[in-house]
């Protein structure tokens, strides 16, 4: 298997497929992570992200294909992965009948470790993410982005060499946001290897060194966030957005103004590499929209080439 | 330690929180039952004309402690059965991050029953004291009440395990209670000997786990236990529990394995 600059893989998957009776949930998908690298799966709701997330994670069984996790099997060896393994799922399952140090180390001892091991990490993590003061409250009253900060600590209780984190900030506000990126930041500079899945563009650019974009249980394109966006999108986009229903009868005038043009509901996205130039030249057109706004592109622009959706919706 | 003991330990430490209340269900109320039927209602019991010979020999409240202890333990252990199992599947999802950690779940499905064992095991050896102190044990058997309660308890925590982990609503929980727990409690012979009932119900009285674990407990606690019987209603209850086990991996599995 081919490694990423000397780095092992330290997961496989070939033609890994997910399948819930008639439904296909992973389509023979084909992905490597090296250690030691951010790896991100970015996509709609219903993409297979999750799905993929959770054969990883050794706790759902694969339909089809190869995957090899830390070079296991997770069919065979299981157990002796998710040793190895730190779990974010998508939706919290703290025992909220613990406090939050009860939390870690009933989590601990369920990796066996002895308590002497688990009490000075728990402090040590619960430093970490900022929740020391709230070690002997109920897990109940926190509020959702101390929840996922406790999830994260809970599953670095093992010292995992891999953290799998599935959508770790949906729903959170953007405070909340920002704090856990700066820890998920800081872990990976401490070595740890990040397989996150995200529907956020933003996330993934924050986080990710390397990505690929699910749809409908397929991977549709592979890179880091600028190989992306330059392979599959422009430099930059102009969005007009036009007065409600006088969109449709201006487009004809738009024709040609940039490299590619895209028609949403609400507004018309103007892929260029010059956004300037392409204003200037709307203007010139004696096109008048409500609102234009110039940016550089992104992976939403990238996701909507490749599947001609948004990515939330 | 084993893995099933880890989970064990997580348990524990919710029930030091809520002991008392637990405490509540699995002592306070036998011991008012003892007192309310096996002394007030047992006064008037065993005036009876036919009293002594319908009850083996003994007064009453001699007669219905055994019976309770078997009930008590049916109790508790539909009680840890089927609230906390499905709130570890579902409102409080437990199951599923111990899933993500080196655990399986056969050691969840034996977690959970060890640690309803050790609730049964706490239960039934207080309830035995309580009867001692009540002056309702007639023979030094009556020791081995303790683990033939216990393993009347596992005969239901097993198989309503199976059920609680397969359920999507609470309402499925009370259906148990109701149609289960309840009738088996008045009529499986902890209060009155089956030999009253009508032969159809006696019939299916023998198939319930609970006339197995009364007639059991009662016999030894009386001192009348046949070798026979005593193996049979071993063999009986260790089918349940067996059975239960098995079906409670298979609804684990399903429920949490997708």
């Amino acid at each position: 298997m081919p490694e990423r600059a000397g780095r092992p893989n330290l997961v496989e998957a070939r033609g890994l497929t997910k399948r819930f009776g008639s439904f296909t949930a992973v389509d023979g998908v084909d992905f490597d992570v090296a250690a030691g690298e951010a790896f991100g799966f970015l996509g709609p709701n219903g993409a297979g992200k999750s799905s993929t997330m959770r054969m990883i994670g050794c706790v759902s069984p694969v339909t089809e294909g190869k995957l090899r996790v830390l070079g296991r099997d997770p069919a065979i060896d299981g157990a002796e992965i998710r040793a190895r393994l730190g779990v974010v799922p998508q939706e919290d399952n703290l025992d909220s009948e613990l406090t939050v140090f009860e939390n870690l180390l009933v989590y601990g001892r369920y990796f066996d470790l002895p308590r002497s091991v688990i009490k000075p990490r728990a402090e040590e993590l619960l430093e970490f993410v900022q929740l020391r003061d709230r070690a002997d409250d109920r897990t109940e009253p926190l509020s959702g982005g101390m929840k996922r900060r406790l999830t994260i600590a809970r599953s670095l209780i093992n010292e995992p060499e891999v953290l799998l984190l599935d959508e770790p900030t949906t729903g959170l506000d953007p405070q909340a946001r920002h704090v856990l990126w700066d820890r998920l930041y800081r872990l990976k500079q401490q070595g740890v290897t990040l397989v996150l899945t995200t529907h956020y563009m933003d996330e993934a650019e924050q986080l990710c060194d390397r990505l690929v974009v699910m749809d409908k249980a397929h991977i549709v394109a592979e890179g880091s966030p600028r190989e992306l966006i330059a392979q599959h999108s422009t430099r930059e986009v102009v969005e007009l957005r036009f007065p409600a229903g006088t969109q449709d009868t201006l487009l004809h005038l738009l024709d040609g103004v940039a490299t590619r043009i895209e028609v949403l509901p609400d507004r018309v996205l103007l892929y260029t590499n010059d956004a300037d130039a392409t204003v200037a030249e709307v203007h010139r057109r004696h096109v008048v929209p409500e609102n234009i706004v110039e940016r550089r592109s992104t992976l939403e622009d990238v996701f909507l080439r490749l599947t001609g959706r948004s990515l939330v919706d | 330690m084993s893995p099933a003991m880890r989970v064990v330990e997580s348990r524990f430490l919710t029930y030091k929180r809520t002991w008392r209340f637990g405490l509540t269900t699995s002592f306070v109320n036998p011991v008012l039952f003892l007192l309310a039927m096996g002394v007030g209602l047992g006064s008037i019991v065993d005036k009876g004309a036919d009293a002594a010979s319908t009850l083996q020999g003994v007064d009453y409240l001699t007669f219905l402690a055994p019976g309770l202890l078997a009930a008590t333990a049916m109790q508790v252990a539909a009680g840890e059965s089927t609230y906390p199992v499905l709130a570890s599947v579902k409102w409080n999802p437990v199951y599923r991050g111990m899933l993500a950690t080196p655990l399986h779940v056969g050691d969840l499905v034996a977690g959970q029953l060890l640690w309803t064992s050790l609730r049964l095991l706490q239960t039934t050896v207080i309830f035995l004291a309580v009867m001692g102190l009540f002056g309702a044990i007639e023979s030094p058997l009556a020791l081995a009440a303790v683990p033939a309660a216990t393993l009347t308890g596992l005969a239901f925590a097993a198989p309503i395990c199976a059920y609680s982990a397969s359920l999507e609503r609470d309402t499925g929980l009370s259906t148990v209670l109701r149609f289960g727990i309840v009738p088996m409690f008045l009529f499986s012979g902890t209060f009155f000997p089956i030999s009253q009932l009508p032969t159809v119900l006696q019939w299916i009285a023998y198939l319930t786990p609970l006339w197995h674990g009364v007639d059991l407990c009662r016999t030894l606690c009386l001192g009348t236990a046949g070798l026979l019987a005593s193996v049979g209603h071993v063999l009986y209850l260790s089918v349940w529990f067996a059975a239960g086990t098995w079906l409670a991996v298979k609804a684990f599995e399903k429920r949490l394995i997708l």
